[in-house]
């Protein structure tokens, strides 16, 4: 008679162990093998939550042990709603949040239906376009910083070539209208391949018999493409915005590379200000009002968002 | 010569030390920034490491990251560094913080006299509070923000031909800020042996302190103070005086009429490889790199030479250096007091500006020949004669990156005027020592 697998496990149960166990009902059973996870959770996750916002009504510095603590109510959390700098901060956010996430869903979703088509070759293409999302970060931004060098750079001698214009008369980086739009054009290299393999995976998610009916019912190829495939893509594409709304929003590593948030503030998103806040000039008690803000403001616009897109779903 | 006296004496002073040393051997973290003056001093170090016994580890951090790592290191009270050669802005924080042992006692001890050290580096590097005798750190590296530039250019005959055509003066190391713009304008966008050149590379760096230390080289020959009344923080007024703005707007021109393209986030490195690639024909950086750049074979030599960042208004330049200090939370204090006391000798000190550290101690500067014992060596007597340091307050991070945001967004991202930026940065300011108590 062959064994299954929990015959196994049960055989292999020392017999105290066993004796043990027999005495618990399927419920202590179950909290004792999620409990290690939910301690975890609590500790790494919960406790600190609950510890930041408790800071976030003090005037606490970390790199001040020895200074009084004082609880001082809502003010850091009025400074900064009421403080213009960091309203730009927001204001450059949400250009770059907004825009990666637009040019990165219609790139990335034209680039899907081209991939999806069969074509010679197109393995190879479907690798080649995911190569830069395999790079780090860090990586990519020194690499794009001199692809946007004025003199040496390769950006600027292609924009030159098409447009006439000196390679050294215009800087992406270091013009205040330009450098927005060089971080975006960056992020977008970088991850609309991701959006496009989701797209991807959308399109190939459509069973072939929709088209076919949808042939026979004699609807073009625009007809069968709105009401066949942007419905059927669309929960794919929206998981796909959620998931570039929050990397973006918290977007660090790469504009740091890139520009260092300036010129002036024009790149400094909000997740460079709160580090500059926190851990450069360590207002610990402030940073932490502007994390829980910024907490509040992706966990309200993520439910939001799921919500929609569970009804999306749903149809 | 006074120099190979001191030099020669060291060996004398090998046995003396050695006996008073047989404690037992221990390993020692020192923490710098990653920068030539680091592998001289490492160079030094090997004659401590045979006298004591002792092995010295170190560990070096680029410029970029200096302050962050560090900081964090001392704030978290970590262990890794027994010595710290650290910026002198943070004095106060580490005296009142608590990361820097306070050296009086030691000094008393050891007959380690401030007297022997240039004043202007014991009260930038070692006093808290300022100028008070409460010693935190011993002077370890002199320095001040200063200017070379390529001397070759300067002599030829077509070029100074041309600018005594186009202002009608001698092309020569300028005298004044004024004087230094009208050379980098002329400079830039010249052709010179078929390559198109530039005036200067200024630093301009947002992140951490470049674009700060650059222009003050502007705002104190023009007279900059940062309060009325010293210790008082009134600085309306003072920092917003019309001798800042004027100096504030020197600075944003000559960003904009004599760097080369794209110099929008630039520091240290940036201005070396600049001058290096022979882009530029003027550069400022601190003394520190003055002794590597002589010596590069391609840009060095004959072809460069040094000068002292020109007065305006007043002499003036940026305070560089650090001091060396033992962090409190080391459990090699002693071995690492030890290491301070070898330091603080005559004949170390000799061997350290030999090797290419900047010396504070008295024996080396005064010495007659150290003028000429270096190309720049008079004119960093000079500078370190006129420095002015930024705030060494315990809360100097959040006023220098409050400094570095507003005249970034003026200078670099041109936006409001230089009144308003400096208006704004007292109000940051002011809103600093609120938080800390002393307004």
């Amino acid at each position: 008679m062959t064994q299954t697998t929990m015959d196994r496990a049960a055989k292999a149960t020392p017999v105290r162990v066993a004796r043990r166990i027999r005495g618990l009902s399927d419920r202590a059973i179950a909290w004792i093998f999620v409990a290690p996870t939910i301690f975890l959770l609590l500790a790494i996750n919960i406790f600190p939550l609950i510890w930041t916002i408790r800071l976030s009504f003090t005037n606490y510095k970390a790199n001040r042990a020895g200074r009084e603590i004082k609880e001082i109510g809502l003010r850091n959390y009025e400074r900064i709603l009421t403080d213009s700098d960091i309203w730009l901060n927001m204001q450059a956010t949400a250009h770059f949040l907004v825009w990666t996430i637009v040019l990165q869903v219609l790139i990335g979703f034209t680039l899907a239906w081209l991939i999806n088509r069969k074509f010679k070759g197109n393995d190879l293409w479907t690798t080649i376009i995911v190569l830069p999302m395999m790079l780090s970060p860090a990586v990519v931004g020194n690499f794009w910083k001199f692809l946007y060098q004025p003199q040496i750079g390769l950006f600027n001698y292609i924009v030159a070539f098409f447009t006439g214009r000196e390679p050294s008369s215009f800087e992406m980086l270091g013009s205040v209208e330009l450098a927005p739009w060089a971080i975006v054009i960056v992020d977008t290299w970088m991850w609309t391949p991701f959006v496009m393999l989701i797209c991807l995976a959308g399109l190939r998610s459509i069973p072939d018999y929709i088209y076919e009916a949808a042939e026979i019912d004699r609807a073009s190829p625009i007809r069968q493409f709105f009401t066949i495939t942007i419905p059927m893509v669309l929960p794919f594409l929206m998981l796909a915005v959620l998931f570039r709304g929050i990397e973006n929003f918290k977007m660090f590593d790469l504009v740091v590379q890139l520009t260092g948030g300036g010129p002036g503030s024009t790149t400094e998103l909000t997740s460079i200000n709160l580090k500059r806040e926190a851990f450069e000039k360590w207002r610990t008690g402030y940073a932490s009002a502007y994390a829980i803000i910024l907490f509040v403001t992706v966990f309200g616009l993520a439910s939001i968002y799921v919500k929609a897109l569970n009804r999306v779903k749903e149809r | 010569m006074k120099l190979k006296s001191l030099l020669a004496a060291s060996a004398l002073s090998v046995a003396a030390f050695a006996s008073t040393n047989a404690a037992q051997a221990e390993e020692l973290t020192l923490c710098w920034a990653a920068w030539d003056p680091a592998n001289a001093l490492v160079e030094l170090s090997k004659e401590f490491e045979a006298q004591s016994g002792h092995k010295m580890n170190f560990e070096f951090v680029p410029w970029p990251n200096f302050a962050d790592r560090m900081l964090n290191e001392l704030n978290s009270g970590g262990k890794l560094c027994d010595l710290l050669i650290g910026d002198s802005q943070w004095i106060g924080g580490g005296a009142e913080n608590g990361h820097y042992v306070k050296l009086n006692d030691f000094f008393d001890k050891e007959g380690i006299s401030m007297d022997d050290f240039a004043p202007a580096t014991v009260y930038a590097y070692s006093t808290w509070p300022k100028g008070t005798p409460n010693y935190y750190a011993l002077p370890a590296m002199g320095d001040a923000n200063g200017w070379f530039y390529r001397k070759d250019w300067f002599a030829r005959e077509d070029i100074r031909a041309a600018y005594k055509e186009a202002t009608g003066k001698e092309l020569g190391e300028p005298k004044s800020q004024k004087e230094l713009m009208e050379i980098a304008k002329f400079f830039q966008g010249r052709e010179i042996d078929g390559k198109t050149v530039y005036g200067a590379s200024i630093f301009t760096e947002r992140g951490s302190e470049g674009i700060t230390m650059g222009v003050t080289s502007a705002l104190y020959p023009w007279g900059f103070k940062y309060e009325n009344t010293p210790g008082k923080y009134d600085m309306e007024g003072a920092v917003n005086s019309p001798e800042a703005v004027e100096a504030l707007e020197f600075y944003k021109e000559l960003y904009q009429c004599c760097t080369p393209p794209g110099y929008t986030n630039s520091y240290m490195g940036e201005s070396l490889d600049a001058f290096k690639s022979g882009q530029v024909a003027m550069a400022m950086n601190w003394f520190a790199f003055f002794p590597g750049l002589y010596a590069d074979p391609n840009t060095g030599g004959d072809k460069i030479d040094f000068f002292v960042n020109p007065p305006q208004n007043q002499a003036g330049s940026t305070l560089g250096g650090q001091g060396i200090s033992v962090v409190s939370y080391s459990d090699k204090q002693d071995a690492a007091l030890e290491y301070i006391k070898w330091f603080a000798q005559p004949s170390v000190q000799a061997k350290w500006w030999e090797l290419g550290g900047y010396s504070a101690h008295n024996s080396v500067l005064n010495d007659p020949g150290f003028k000429d014992s270096q190309p720049f060596a008079g004119d960093f007597l000079e500078a370190m004669a006129g420095v002015q340091d930024f705030w060494q307050e315990p809360a100097y991070a959040e006023l220098l990156l409050a400094m570095q945001k507003r005249v970034h967004d003026y200078v670099v991202a041109d936006q409001g005027t230089a009144k308003e930026a400096l208006d704004k940065l007292i109000e940051d300011w002011t809103e600093v020592f609120e938080d800390e108590g002393k307004l």
